[in-house]
């Protein structure tokens, strides 16, 4: 966890990096499987499910610090994706509604659902978390000016999810999958003729996508948070389904989008920490909901004219024709 | 191979028994949750329904509970229909309960029924305009309603929570001494409280039948009114909508101003037929816009049907608080009813179409007939389990 840094400018860009980590995971999740055609707004519930099993994991396994970090994530992202096969089976093998199905993800494995179920019957409320990232000083370097603490003093799960900035921009754009996952998203009837497997590229997608929300939830209980509260992520999950669209559905802007929202999310505690209270708590927990209806807004505002990267086929059940 | 065959139409028998095995499947699939986590699920259904129906005065409890879920329900119930993913029932439901409660704190002078008439037109009109904001945006920009229907309720919930617990509003409750240690809300004169009717000892809230007289009007607005009609044409096809002349975005506002006015009546109700405070804790705790969308879904977006799962769901609600505990986890409450949902949904593909099991074209006949075979053995193996 960032300190209080000398310098307001960098402590600001800690903290938005730190808050904005989720939000890249889930982001990143949720818009493969967007790409896929599947829409799952049941990433607030798999964050919750992947933030209430890494704690749970922590908690109870013995080790060494980093295996014991790594495993919590890997529990995360199997926790989540089993939440996401549940919507895959749903929405493309039973063919349901993907917009009510992702609604029942949350309801399901939100903070009314499975993750406060399984917290309260392993007694995890309020309790500390006992093993935590801390940031690393990568090759000695965290003391260069501005750029130290921001780039070589971050934490492992920090500089995972920039590798999997990078691994999404290459699937997507430089490998063969990714121009099938592709043109899944846009034309499933094309990419069947092709011979493509549209409905294990669904199935795939949406469980990666999962997989990616539980490890954002990690990060809130392995990184951000200090204990156990139920619904602790707080709408990052619905902010990360925003995200995509203001991204376009282009992971490498999605991690900027994710930082400024980090921002807002952080900017409060940032002036409250050195004494700024004049303006309500509540205005700055507020902020970054508001931004996200504003940005939803200038995005809709400039797309009516032309469709920036919305996947075709987003939301659609894929029923081949019978010959 | 297991293929779905698309039905030409649809036996009514059907619609009913798809529904109740689904009920039936989902108390499997929960009861199977329960006993890998280590609670008998035997004891928890007799204990739901003892805790709703059974005990005395339960059954009047679970009216309680089933009120404001009626009210989320129909107000999700009639923006779903028309495919406007209206889930801001829980920030226009707070918004209902701030108007309504400055309503009966300001005008605390008139007598009853004229002070319970103003709080149910403030409620409307503060639910409605809140709902209005993502209207307008949807109906001008087209901007996503679901995201700016669900980023509205953090805001509500903030702003009630200004209101009460960061600033010396007209709702905050500043002279009492518990109110100087824990920031409460100011509470309404008796005159603002809601009646309720006596029924053979079941007490009946004013909410509950004001939310029938709704589910009625709704019901027939969609079934014989003009309005109604455009919004059945708009729901099956929007290009045939336009095509007719109807104004989707008039539609589209004035749908979204209706759902929000119906949440925002259950604000109301909760703060005249219950609460009688605005308390931003214990509203946003119950979650009634949520379990409101569950409530739509299971009714199949139908406001008659949404009366008989909102009393489901209200048995449940009831239940979750009546046995809190480590047998009964709050997050049960969820988990069930996101079973149920899963279940219903997941079962409708056998109302529109036949499951047909049929060999493989161009395969030889023998190895395309093992995976039936295979899958029957595996069924029989788990049933002897």
């Amino acid at each position: 966890v960032t300190g209080i840094n000398t310098n307001i400018g960098i402590s600001i860009v800690m903290t938005a990096i730190l808050y904005g980590t989720p939000l890249v995971f889930a982001g990143i999740g949720e818009l493969l499987a967007e790409r896929s055609g599947v829409l799952n707004l049941g990433v607030e519930g798999m964050m919750l499910m992947g933030a209430v099993m890494a704690f749970l994991a922590s908690q109870r396994i013995g080790g060494p610090n980093w295996l014991i970090l790594l495993v919590a994530v890997l529990a995360a992202m199997a926790a989540a994706a089993v939440m996401a096969l549940i919507h895959a089976f749903v929405t493309i093998t039973l063919r349901a509604n993907q917009i009510v199905s992702g609604l029942a993800l949350t309801i399901f494995a939100g903070v009314i659902g499975l993750s406060s179920y399984i917290a309260e019957d392993n007694r995890l409320g309020g309790k500390a978390g006992k093993h935590q990232f801390t940031d690393l000083n990568l090759f000695g370097l965290k003391n260069v000016p501005v750029i130290g603490p921001i780039l070589f003093h971050q934490s492992a799960i920090v500089y995972l999810s920039w590798l999997v900035v990078l691994a999404a921009v290459l699937y997507l754009y430089r490998t063969r999958t990714g121009l099938h996952l592709r043109s899944v998203g846009e034309s499933p009837q094309a990419a069947d003729a092709m011979g493509i497997n549209v409905a294990r590229y669904r199935y795939a997608h949406t469980l990666a996508g999962g997989a990616l929300a539980g490890a954002g939830g990690a990060v809130f209980t392995l990184e951000i948070a200090t204990n156990w509260i139920d619904g602790l992520t707080a709408g990052a999950g619905w902010i990360a389904i925003a995200l995509v669209i203001f991204s376009f559905w282009r992971p490498d802007l999605l991690i900027v989008g994710a930082y400024l929202f980090g921002a807002f999310t952080s900017f409060g505690f940032d002036l409250q920490a050195r004494g700024i209270t004049s303006i309500p708590t509540e205005f700055w927990s507020a902020l970054p909901y508001v931004m996200t209806v504003v940005a939803l807004v200038l995005v809709s505002v400039g797309s009516v004219r032309r469709r920036l990267g919305t996947p075709a086929a987003l939301g659609i059940p894929y029923v081949r024709e019978e010959s | 191979v297991i293929r779905f065959v698309a039905r030409e139409n649809v036996p009514r028998w059907l619609n009913v028994a798809v529904p109740l095995a689904s009920i039936v499947l989902a108390a499997i699939v929960a009861g199977i949750m329960l006993l890998a986590t280590g609670h008998d699920p035997l004891t928890t259904y007799r204990d739901i329904f003892q805790k709703s129906i059974t005990q005395p005065g339960a059954f009047s409890q679970t009216l309680v509970s089933m009120t404001p879920l009626m009210f989320t329900g129909l107000a999700a119930a009639m923006a779903f229909r028309m495919r406007l993913w209206n889930i801001g029932g829980e920030g226009q439901l707070y918004m209902g309960a701030v108007g309504a409660s400055a309503a009966g704190l300001f005008l605390h002078g008139l007598p009853g029924p004229l002070l319970i008439l103003v709080m149910i037109v403030t409620g409307v009109l503060a639910g409605s305009l809140w709902a209005s904001i993502p209207g307008a945006l949807r109906a001008y920009f087209s901007t996503n309603e679901i995201l700016t229907t669900l980023m509205l309720n953090y805001v509500a919930a903030n702003v009630m929570y200004y209101l009460i617990f960061d600033s010396t509003s007209y709702w905050r409750d500043l002279t009492s001494p518990s109110a100087k240690v824990f920031p409460q809300g100011k509470y309404l004169v008796p005159a603002a409280n809601w009646p309720q009717l006596q029924l053979g000892g079941v007490a009946i809230p004013f909410g509950l039948i004001v939310a029938l007289g709704l589910a009625a009007a709704l019901w027939g607005m969609i079934r014989a009114t003009r309005f109604g009609f455009e919004m059945r044409v708009l729901a099956d096809s929007p290009a045939v909508g336009r095509y007719a002349g109807i104004k989707t975005r008039r539609k589209v506002l004035s749908l979204m101003a209706i759902s929000g006015a119906i949440a925002g009546l259950g604000g109301a109700s909760q703060i005249g037929d219950f609460s009688h405070v605005l308390d931003p804790r214990g509203l946003e705790q119950a979650g009634f816009g949520y379990t409101g969308i569950v409530v739509a879904a299971l009714a199949r977006y139908n406001p008659v049907s949404v009366v008989v799962t909102s009393f489901f769901l209200g048995m449940l609600v009831n239940a979750g608080f009546a046995l809190q505990g480590p047998g009964f986890p709050i997050g049960l409450t969820g988990t069930m009813e996101g079973i149920l949902l899963f279940c219903v949904l997941g079962a409708e593909i056998f109302t529109r179409y036949r499951v047909s099991i049929r060999r493989r074209h161009a395969v030889p006949a023998a190895p395309a007939a093992a995976p039936p075979a295979a899958m029957a053995a595996a069924a029989t193996d788990g049933e002897g389990r």
